[in-house]
């Protein structure tokens, strides 16, 4: 047990005073930061940019259709022909020509000539004022009057409201998703990075050949279950630093950025502050926190006991592919099906199967919390996780006992099945 | 001190131990000796509890060899290394604590041995900052600094200048003189002639010899004379001596006037009667038993087996 404990210790600070894990803790969260910055500005500039479009319109109903908007510029042209409409656009550069006709059952037909590619929004908003223009017309042609008809209609809301009596919302599914969606996909990301390191400073050890002198006074199993231990705790560190980093970070910006919210959020749509910080609330955080501790760490025990047991059985880290896709491969799938199927319908039997299923469930599990589970799936999912990250330790101790003093020739998985039996 | 009984050891279908016995005396030095694959870093792995025996037991002063003797042994691998990015005092620390060492005595015995070796200011260096001789030097305190009772050097000089390496083996003397039972495996062979008490040579996983140095290479001495003559009247005495001993080998330096020789000892005859057999024939000026150099007697002995086998 003392020994354990000063393996730990030399792991952990191996891992800590390593140049790219401060980096990585103190750079992640500016650069995050960043980003969001970079790319706000970048969609900001990209939708400020004007287009100008020409109109061929011999109906000429487009000009009662069609206005000038921040955005949009168009030029409506009195020219002979379709043909030199065209030339006329691509001699001037403009964005693009629009070519309205009727057909003989006085419907619309548009034509959008253009090389850019125009965006889904300015397609569609201008098929909206057609429409609408076209249903007004039909509408007068009927004898009714439109705005009456407007006025008569019934907005008829749909209020979600659970059993209990709590509000529900649009809004609080997506806020679900997004938070169960990010801790899923962070334990994924934990797992894959520290497996890894894991994994490198077995290979480091292996290759320095230090690892004949460490297992001289010590148990091979205790080395390796110390340094995934160690390797650990230097994850939840950097995980803690970035919660309070975070955290620092958006008090900082909210109180930098109150002022943009209102506009670009409603021009968002159906957007309600209020609701988001009410089911921000509402979520269960005391359990998807205590939940994300339990399940990185039974996760992130159960991989990289098998990271470790790979980096053993290797003499470099470019042996190691042939190995590394069957690891990657659940972690990959559990991201998929919890971003599909979860997403989809969180009680769905798929969910429930992989979030119980041990390589899956860390990830999976997550992206569930936020939405109620049973207390029963999540405690067999817990239970099995843990077993099963015994039984995994134990025969990756196996491996990674024999694989270590093993040079020169690279493995096959029969050989590993082989090292079992030693 | 340490006695190795009826080991056998196999890796899949190869028989790296073949029931080697052998037994270590408290306070000597013991040359593990034979050519590369012969076993010797297999029986080393298993008196380090790195490896277990498949069959065959090894006492350690009287008890089966256990865990709590860990602490009792020191092991210097032939293939060695430390963290690179690791800082020397720290590593050195580290590997002591291991070997169950409380971080203040270490911390002292650590200061002991950087100041005998006058490296007291590598503390903060790092190993990859080290050339590969200052690192082998580390690498010698961390085997020692526990003060364990069986030391097992694989190769302990190679790395070393020869500077470094005697300064090396005067450390491992020390260490024998404090009461230290040594194992000591290497190739190379004048090393083991100057330290070693016993010795054991293994070949294809067999032990094919073992005893103390002087009785082993008392039997595998031939007989064979080297001499140096002045002979008085050339042609006569040199067909007087070759009709009644058996010359293996006549340089003549015609200079100086004086025949080297080799001879074989007949059977029945001692070396008093070659004695005076040659002073009839001229004027002695050396006579010298030949004694087999351990490298004769490896050769020797592993090619002997070979044939044995084959």
């Amino acid at each position: 047990m003392q020994l354990l404990k000063i393996i730990i210790n030399r792991e952990f600070k191996a891992r800590v005073r390593n140049k790219s894990f401060v980096v990585m803790t103190f750079m992640s969260p500016l650069l995050a930061v960043f980003m969001l910055f970079l790319i706000t500005y970048l969609s900001k500039v990209n939708t400020e940019e004007k287009k100008e479009i020409a109109v061929y319109d011999p109906t000429d109903k487009l000009q009662e259709i069609l206005f000038d908007t921040q955005k949009v510029t168009y030029h409506f042209l009195d020219k002979a022909s379709l043909e030199q409409s065209k030339d006329w656009v691509v001699s001037k550069k403009l964005f693009g020509l629009i070519y309205f006709a009727e057909n003989t059952e006085s419907k619309p037909q548009i034509t959008f000539y253009t090389d850019n590619s125009p965006g889904p929004t300015l397609v569609s908003d201008i098929e909206s004022k057609v429409n609408e223009y076209y249903w007004r017309q039909d509408l007068k042609s009927q004898g009714i009057d439109p705005e009456l008809f407007k006025k008569k209609q019934n907005g008829a809301v749909i209020d979600l409201q659970s059993f209990s009596g709590k509000k529900t919302s649009k809004t609080a599914t997506y806020v679900k998703m997004f938070f169960g969606g990010t801790s899923g996909y962070l334990i994924m990301m934990f797992i894959v990075i520290y497996g890894n390191m894991v994994m490198r400073s077995v290979i480091e050890e292996k290759t320095n050949r230090i690892i004949e002198i460490i297992i001289s006074s010590v148990k091979p199993f205790y080395l390796m279950l110390g340094k995934i231990i160690g390797t650990s705790l230097a994850g939840l560190l950097q995980f803690t630093i970035w919660i309070v980093l975070g955290f620092i970070l958006t008090q900082i910006l909210g109180a930098f950025f109150t002022f943009d919210e209102p506009q670009t959020m409603t021009s968002a749509g159906s957007f309600d502050l209020p609701i988001l910080i009410q089911s921000i609330a509402e979520l269960p955080l005391a359990l998807m926190i205590v939940s994300f501790f339990l399940y990185f760490i039974g996760g992130y025990f159960l991989y990289s006991a098998i990271y470790a047991a790979i980096g053993a059985s290797v003499d470099n880290e470019t042996d190691t592919q042939q190995f590394l896709l069957p690891i990657l491969l659940p972690l990959i799938l559990g991201v998929y099906v919890g971003f599909v199927t979860v997403f989809d319908n969180p009680h769905g039997s798929v969910a429930t199967l992989f979030s119980i299923f041990p390589l899956t469930s860390p990830i999976v599990m997550l992206m569930r919390i936020p939405f109620g589970v049973p207390w029963w799936q999540l405690a067999a999912s817990l239970i099995l996780l843990f077993v099963s990250f015994v039984v995994v330790v134990w025969f990756a101790g196996k491996i990674y006992r024999v694989g270590i003093l093993m040079y020169g020739k690279k493995p096959t998985y029969k050989e590993l099945y082989k090292w079992l039996k030693y | 001190m340490l006695e190795v009984k009826n080991v056998s050891k196999s890796y899949d279908n190869y028989l790296a131990l073949n029931n080697v016995s052998l037994s270590i005396n408290q306070g000597t030095i013991f040359g593990l000796l034979g050519p590369n694959g012969a076993g010797k870093t297999s029986l080393i792995r298993i008196i380090n509890q790195i490896t277990m025996p498949d069959s065959g037991t090894i006492l350690f002063n009287g008890k089966p060899l256990s865990q709590s003797h860990i602490k009792q042994i020191g092991y210097l691998p032939e293939e060695r290394g430390l963290y690179k990015s690791m800082k020397v005092g720290e590593q050195v620390l580290y590997l002591a604590r291991l070997k169950g060492i409380e971080k203040s005595e270490a911390k002292t015995k650590i200061d002991f041995w950087f100041k005998k070796f006058g490296i007291e200011s590598w503390w903060n260096k790092k190993i990859e900052e080290l050339s590969k001789g200052m690192a082998q030097k580390i690498q010698f305190i961390v085997t020692v600094l526990h003060e364990p009772k069986l030391l097992i050097f694989d190769e302990p000089f190679s790395g070393f200048d020869p500077i470094n390496a005697e300064i090396i083996k005067n450390e491992i003397l020390l260490l024998k003189e404090k009461g230290a039972t040594i194992i000591f495996s290497t190739h190379r062979m004048e090393s083991v002639e100057e330290l070693c008490d016993d010795i054991a040579l293994m070949n294809k996983s067999n032990l094919i010899l073992n005893g103390n140095l002087s009785a082993v290479k008392e039997s595998f001495k031939q007989n064979i004379f080297e001499v140096k003559l002045k002979i008085f009247e050339e042609h006569k005495s040199i067909e007087a001596i070759h009709k009644k001993i058996d010359i293996i080998e006549n340089i003549f330096d015609p200079i100086k006037n004086i025949n080297s020789f080799k001879i074989q000892l007949a059977q029945g005859k001692t070396a008093n009667d070659l004695l005076s057999e040659l002073s009839k024939a001229g004027s002695i000026i050396l006579f010298k038993e030949l004694i087999p150099s351990v490298n004769d007697i490896f050769i020797h002995a592993v090619k002997m087996d070979s044939y044995a086998i084959a």
